[in-house]
Formats: C-alpha cells, sequence, structure tokens
C-alpha cells in the first residue's frame, strides 16, 4: 500500500476528475479533494500544471500528475491491490487504450458539440456521430467484456473509467437537447453496463447529479451564445 | 515467436514512430506500404475505426494508434523498454507523449495554410517548441534518457519533418540559438542508427510536400 500525501485538483462537473476519483475510490485510496473555483484558476492549480493548466492534477508526496488518463494508469501501477485497473495482457490493455483514446478524441467532442451547435444541421451531424460512436462500443463491449459486467471484466477496469465518466454528461445532454441517445433498443448492452457502473460503489457517491449538469450545460450555452467578455 | 508486420507510409512520422521501436527493439517484421488514397481491404479490415496507418499485426492481431503501439511493444518485448520502470517517471513520460500528439497538430497547420490561419500556427508552433525547450528535455541526451525512449519516437517528426516543412513554407521554426538544447536532441536522435538508417529520403519528402500543400491550398 504506497503511503504519502495524495490531493486531487479538481471540478466536482469535470468528468475527467470525476475518472480520477473513481480510480482512487476502486483502489480504497484517501485523498484530499481540492476544489477549484469555476472561472478562475488557483496558484496550486497553476504551479502543479503549468502547461495545461487544467483539472484534474494528482499531487502525490508533492510531486504532481497531470492528464486524467495518465493518472489511471499511475494509480494501477502505485496502488498495487485489486482490483486492477487496467487488464493484465498487453493486447486486451492496447484495446482498452485504444478505444479511451476513441472515446477522449472522437466521440466526447461530439457529445459536446450536440449540447454547444449553432443551428440544426451541425446539432443533428454531432447527434449522428455520436450514436454512430454508441454503435462501436456496443460492438466492443461485446467483444471485451465477453459476457461479463464491464469492460475490465467482473470488475470496473480502464475503459469504464474512460467512458462511463461521461455518462452523467451523456443524460444531461439528452436532456437540454431533447433527445434519446443511449437507449436500450438500440444499444442493449450499454445500457445495461451504464446502470451497473452508475450504481457502483465507487462511482454513485461521485457522479454529478443529471440536474446539476444541465444547469451548468444551460449556463455553458448562454455564454457561447453571448458576445465573449476580455477572458 | 508470432509475425509481426506493419502497415505503413513512407512519409507519415506515425508510421516511423512504430518502424524505429520496432528498429530498436531488433523486431523482425514485414512492412507493407500502403496507398492512402486506394486504401487496401487488409487496412479497413485492421482498423475499421479510423482506416489509418500505421497499425501493427502480431501474431494476427491488429493494434492501431502509433502511441498505443509504443505502450505495447515493451510487453511481448521488454528488452530495451520505451518506457522507464518508474511509475512517476512513466507518468511523466506518457505526459509528454500526449502533448506530442495534442500539440503537434499545430505544425501541420502551419504547413498546410496561409496568411492569419498560418500566422496563428507559426505563434502556436513556437509556444510548443518553447515549452519542450524548457521543460521537457532538461540536460539529458534523450527525452528517455540515455537511450532513446517512447518520448524520443513521439516528438521524431520535429527532428527531421519539421525541417522539410520550414523549407517548403519559408519559415525557419527551430532556430539552434533559440533551442539550443532542441536542437541538440535533433542531431543526437538523428545519429543513432536505428533512426539513421530509417529515414525518409529529404529530397523525396521536399518534392512530395510541396506538391501536398499546393493540393491542399487548392481545394475549397
Amino acid at each position: 500500500m504506497a503511503r504519502g500525501d495524495l490531493k486531487l485538483i479538481g471540478l466536482r462537473p469535470s468528468p475527467f476528475v470525476n475518472r480520477v476519483q473513481y480510480a482512487l475510490n476502486l483502489k480504497s485510496a484517501e485523498y484530499e479533494f481540492i476544489e477549484e473555483k469555476f472561472g478562475s484558476k488557483s496558484e496550486l492549480l497553476l504551479r502543479s500544471n503549468p502547461i495545461h493548466k487544467k483539472v484534474p492534477v494528482l499531487i502525490h508526496s508533492e510531486k504532481p500528475l497531470c492528464e486524467s488518463l495518465v493518472i489511471l494508469e499511475y494509480i494501477d501501477e502505485v496502488w498495487t491491490s485489486s482490483p486492477s485497473i487496467l487488464p493484465s495482457d498487453p493486447r486486451d490493455r492496447a484495446v482498452a487504450r485504444f478505444w479511451a483514446a476513441y472515446i477522449d478524441d472522437k466521440w466526447y467532442p461530439l457529445l459536446k458539440e450536440i449540447r454547444m451547435a449553432q443551428g440544426e444541421e451541425a446539432k443533428l451531424a454531432a447527434v449522428q456521430g455520436v450514436e454512430e460512436g454508441l454503435g462501436l462500443l456496443e460492438e466492443a463491449f461485446e467483444n471485451i467484456s465477453k459476457g461479463r459486467s464491464f469492460f475490465g471484466g467482473d470488475s470496473i477496469g480502464y475503459l469504464d473509467l474512460a467512458f462511463g465518466c461521461f455518462l452523467g454528461w451523456l443524460r444531461a445532454v439528452e436532456e437540454v437537447a431533447d433527445i434519446k441517445l443511449l437507449v436500450g433498443e438500440k444499444t442493449p448492452q450499454l445500457a445495461g453496463w451504464a446502470e451497473r457502473f452508475c450504481s457502483h460503489d465507487a462511482v454513485k457517491g461521485v457522479m454529478p447529479k443529471t440536474e446539476m449538469l444541465v444547469e451548468i450545460a444551460k449556463i455553458l450555452q448562454a455564454m457561447a451564445k453571448a458576445p465573449s467578455p476580455p477572458s | 515467436m508470432e509475425e509481426v508486420k506493419l502497415l505503413g507510409t513512407w512519409s507519415s512520422p506515425f508510421s516511423y514512430r512504430v518502424l524505429w521501436a520496432l528498429e530498436l527493439k531488433g523486431i523482425p517484421y514485414q512492412y507493407t506500404e500502403e496507398d492512402l488514397y486506394n486504401k487496401s481491404p487488409f487496412l479497413v479490415k485492421c482498423n475499421p475505426v479510423h482506416k489509418k496507418i500505421p497499425v501493427l499485426v502480431h501474431g494476427g492481431k491488429p493494434i492501431c494508434e502509433s502511441m498505443v503501439i509504443l505502450e505495447y511493444l515493451d510487453g511481448p518485448w521488454p528488452h530495451n523498454p520505451l518506457l522507464p520502470s518508474d511509475p512517476y517517471e512513466r507518468a511523466v513520460a506518457r505526459f509528454w507523449a500526449k502533448f506530442a500528439d495534442d500539440k503537434g497538430t499545430v505544425i501541420w497547420t502551419m504547413f498546410r495554410s496561409t496568411g492569419e490561419e498560418q500566422k496563428e500556427a507559426v505563434k502556436g508552433s513556437l509556444e510548443m517548441l518553447r515549452t519542450i525547450e524548457d521543460l521537457a528535455l532538461g540536460d539529458k541526451k534523450f527525452f528517455g534518457g540515455e537511450r532513446i525512449g517512447m518520448v524520443d519516437l513521439a516528438f521524431g517528426a520535429l527532428a527531421h519533418w519539421l525541417g522539410v516543412f520550414e523549407e517548403i513554407v519559408g519559415i525557419r521554426l527551430l532556430e539552434p540559438e533559440s533551442f539550443p538544447r532542441l536542437h541538440k536532441w535533433t542531431k543526437n536522435f538523428k545519429e543513432e542508427p536505428a533512426i539513421k538508417e530509417n529515414l525518409p529520403d529529404k529530397d523525396k519528402m521536399l518534392s512530395n510536400f510541396r506538391c501536398l500543400r499546393e493540393k491542399l491550398l487548392a481545394s475549397p
């Protein structure tokens, strides 16, 4: 069991921050949560992540770690107690990393685009992209889980964390945009997985409530439409 | 020993990241040059999601995305590791590898644009180089320390492709006086036999990318 000061700088509504929280909970690692204020960046954050100035930042024994997926790998390597976050087989790890990169680089930006899109055409294109992605992930789930509860098998793993962290925002976007994206009829395995993920002990106390995310989404939408003040 | 195949293209730095890694580890492989304007059914089968190179096929199973492939290689071939063994140093390496991927595109933007867009991209490229110069390399010979590692391969485009782009657009970014550490690194990197013997021909690159730039600027 690793010892040492453990702090997480974050914002509670951030799915990238939630990823790290879920991982720490999975490992039963105790940490101090340092909440950033929305709209301003603390000295500690700027010092700890001078390059990107973003959350999450995990500070372990005074050493800062940035980038949520990088942090997940670090947590798994330092807290070696079960459950493991990364699969043990190198090929399975490669598959998990591939899909995590797809989710971060392609899928989540499309989800955000639904919320931020100016105009019906742009919104529809984003919805189509998100739905196509869910179709791919449904197939991936079937291949990877091999009949078990999670991408990681019997317990939550790296890909569950990489994807599951966005479920709160997915529900919020569905409500704000008045659409259904994750539906049991189209992607039954993902729908089942989503329920299991959200009700997991490591997740349920942390995942932000949909109502809060809907409020934030509406604020962000209004900010995008209004002329931006000099920052 | 299961067969290793690499699907790549001669002009792609992403393809070379993997090729260099295979050479550094002494892993025998079969290389297939892909035509990206006429993608092979095999490539599409191996990478149905992105239909892109590079793809590593190991024992018949494909692995896609250059950095995912680099992470993979240390598993079955642990000698000459691409990543350090200490968890914190591994996290630092992964951070810089991601930085190379996320920020590196600004150099491509500089190459394929003109006017205001290019000016912004030049500014972004210089900021990126400044960050690497000041924060990533330190006084080490390579990002990986004494030996080339994953981060060196991730930044490989800076050592060979950047010079070609600079010549074509007529803008010099990586000045030795402004970026002494990075400049020295490009020399050290290209001296390593595994790299030196595996670099695309510069004249061929100039011709190819000059053509490509014209095409990109001509299309709407």
